[in-house]
């Protein structure tokens, strides 16, 4: 894999006149030595199955601990009598977050992006985008492409593994990932691209990963929520102009610094933090007897 | 890494470690047995034995060993298929020293009475290792057609088994030698670029010194 600094993907992109996008599909062809049409496939492929995922939604599932399932339909059912408060494109996003999360801890099948555990954001984000805005699905490929670049990064530079970086490395890396892919589908340049990326992932460094009886449920699935909206917040706030004040390469290099810093009991351990509080050992305690 | 481990996989959750991870170390041990297993023992280790339930990996360890991938998405039916297909399965706790976190022993037999027992460890994603294959150290990935020879510790067995993997073009891409003690149990486990074909895998079996040689194919 060949990129570790956004600016070696915005580099190329000036000096060869061509987008964020097609440098990433261009290292692509590459690396795994395929052409053009075959590497555009299989990324498509990863959008249809992000839709099935989508459309194979079950309220009724409940996940094997019995913590997980059915609050995606609350949040369906909360956007058709109210979605004023926050509109109708972020009750969306909020609502293909849970349920994505959702089918993930009901061992169905997801698209894992960057993670299983994270596999909500950048769903919730594009494909409320594809239903919504009524772009061409190329357009939503090419925007993976630039979500897949800025991964590639983190993953290079920092960490796309909880138990390496907490959770900042998860649903901070998706939620990364897909604040530079709205920004490019809403028309934004590479800087507009790069600083969304480094304004969500502002938000979300330090996030720790303690999941309650050390399963992908609490507080991960909601968390994919609040991942998704940062990444349109963010995307939003990079597309005004605003940049962000530090070099986005330099958020990347102060994630992995602080995941380092993190200690083991909040890295993927169930050790400490939400997992020890009264009520979650309460869980986890009922949850081995039922498992 | 390449682009495509970081925008996917497509799998079943809900964990890449716990759960593809598991269904990948249960389909290596259905490849490496070559026959539809009857019977299969699995002990758990660490935290596969403390979440495991949570997280599906006892469905995920034996939907692999019904030849199913990550993305299949009748893993969580896995149990009730094994039992339709006649594979009797059980549940343990696995004894290892210094084992992985999250570690997996599988006692199997094949419908033909071919038996294997391998130590399968998943490192993260949903990348495996395969640490131990019958007692001996193994530690290949999955990710590569992998020729793993048992035989004696003497002169000259490296030299037939890697002659006759040039004579049929075949590149090595890693490749591992240890033995139990000087003159006893050796084991050799190679990762090729291209596949060894059936034919010369029969013919090492024959040759003298050889016990026992285990292919895994990404076919």
């Amino acid at each position: 894999m060949s990129f570790a600094r956004l600016k070696e993907i915005t580099d190329i992109s000036q000096e060869e006149n061509i987008l964020f996008w097609e440098v990433v599909l261009r290292d692509d062809m590459k690396e795994r030595n395929v052409s053009r049409e075959e590497s555009f496939a299989t990324m498509e492929g990863m959008l249809d199955a992000m839709e099935s995922a989508d459309n194979d939604y079950t309220p009724s599932l409940k996940s094997a601990s019995g913590l997980a399932g059915g609050d995606g339909e609350k949040l369906e059912k909360c956007r058709q009598e109210n979605g004023k408060l926050v509109g109708d494109f972020l009750a969306e996003v909020m609502e293909k977050a849970v349920k994505m999360g959702e089918s993930n801890a009901c061992m169905k099948r997801i698209v894992a992006m960057p993670t299983a555990g994270s596999c909500g954001v950048i769903p919730a984000v594009l494909l409320t985008y594809l239903n919504q805005k009524k772009v061409a699905r190329e357009k939503i490929v090419e925007a993976l492409y630039v979500a897949g670049g800025i991964g590639e990064v983190i993953a290079t530079s920092a960490s796309i593994a909880g138990a390496e970086g907490g959770c900042q490395a998860e649903i901070g890396s998706a939620s990364a990932m897909a604040a530079g892919a709205i920004a490019y589908l809403e028309g934004g340049d590479n800087e507009a691209i790069v600083n969304a990326c480094a304004l969500a992932l502002k938000n979300m460094l330090g996030l720790t990963c303690d999941p309650v009886a050390g399963l992908v449920e609490v507080p991960c699935i909601k968390r994919n929520v609040s991942g998704a909206v940062n990444a349109v917040v963010s995307s939003r706030i990079a597309l005004s102009g605003i940049k962000s004040a530090i070099e986005p390469d330099e958020v990347i290099d102060s994630m992995r610094r602080i995941g380092r810093l993190m200690p083991a009991c909040l890295r993927e351990t169930g050790e400490d933090g939400l997992a020890t509080t009264k009520s979650g050992l309460a869980i986890a305690n009922k949850i081995s007897k039922v498992l | 890494m390449n682009l495509f481990d970081i925008m996917g996989p497509v799998m079943v959750g809900p964990s890449s470690s716990h759960t593809a991870g598991a269904v990948k170390i249960g389909y290596v041990a259905r490849k490496l047995i070559g026959e539809p297993i009857v019977s299969a023992k699995i002990n758990l280790y660490g935290s596969f034995l403390a979440t495991g339930r949570g997280h599906g990996t006892h469905f995920a360890i034996v939907a692999g060993l019904l030849g199913m991938k990550t993305d299949d998405v009748r893993i969580p039916k896995s149990m009730e298929i094994a039992k339709a297909e006649g594979m009797q399965v059980s549940f343990g706790r696995a004894d290892l020293e210094d084992g992985h976190p999250n570690s997996a022993e599988l006692e199997l037999v094949g419908a033909e009475g071919r038996k294997l027992t391998i130590v399968g460890e998943s490192i993260g994603g949903s990348l495996i290792n395969i640490a131990k294959i019958d007692g001996l150290d193994a530690n290949f990935s999955g990710e590569y057609p992998t020729l793993i020879v048992h035989n004696l510790d003497q002169p000259g067995h490296v030299a037939e088994v890697t002659s006759m993997l040039a004579h049929k073009s075949v590149n090595i891409a890693t490749m591992q030698l240890y033995r139990a003690k000087r003159g006893g149990n050796a084991v050799m486990v190679i990762e090729c670029d291209q596949e060894v074909p059936k034919e010369s895998i029969e013919w090492l079996n024959h040759l003298e010194g050889i016990e026992k040689v285990t292919y895994y194919s990404l076919l």
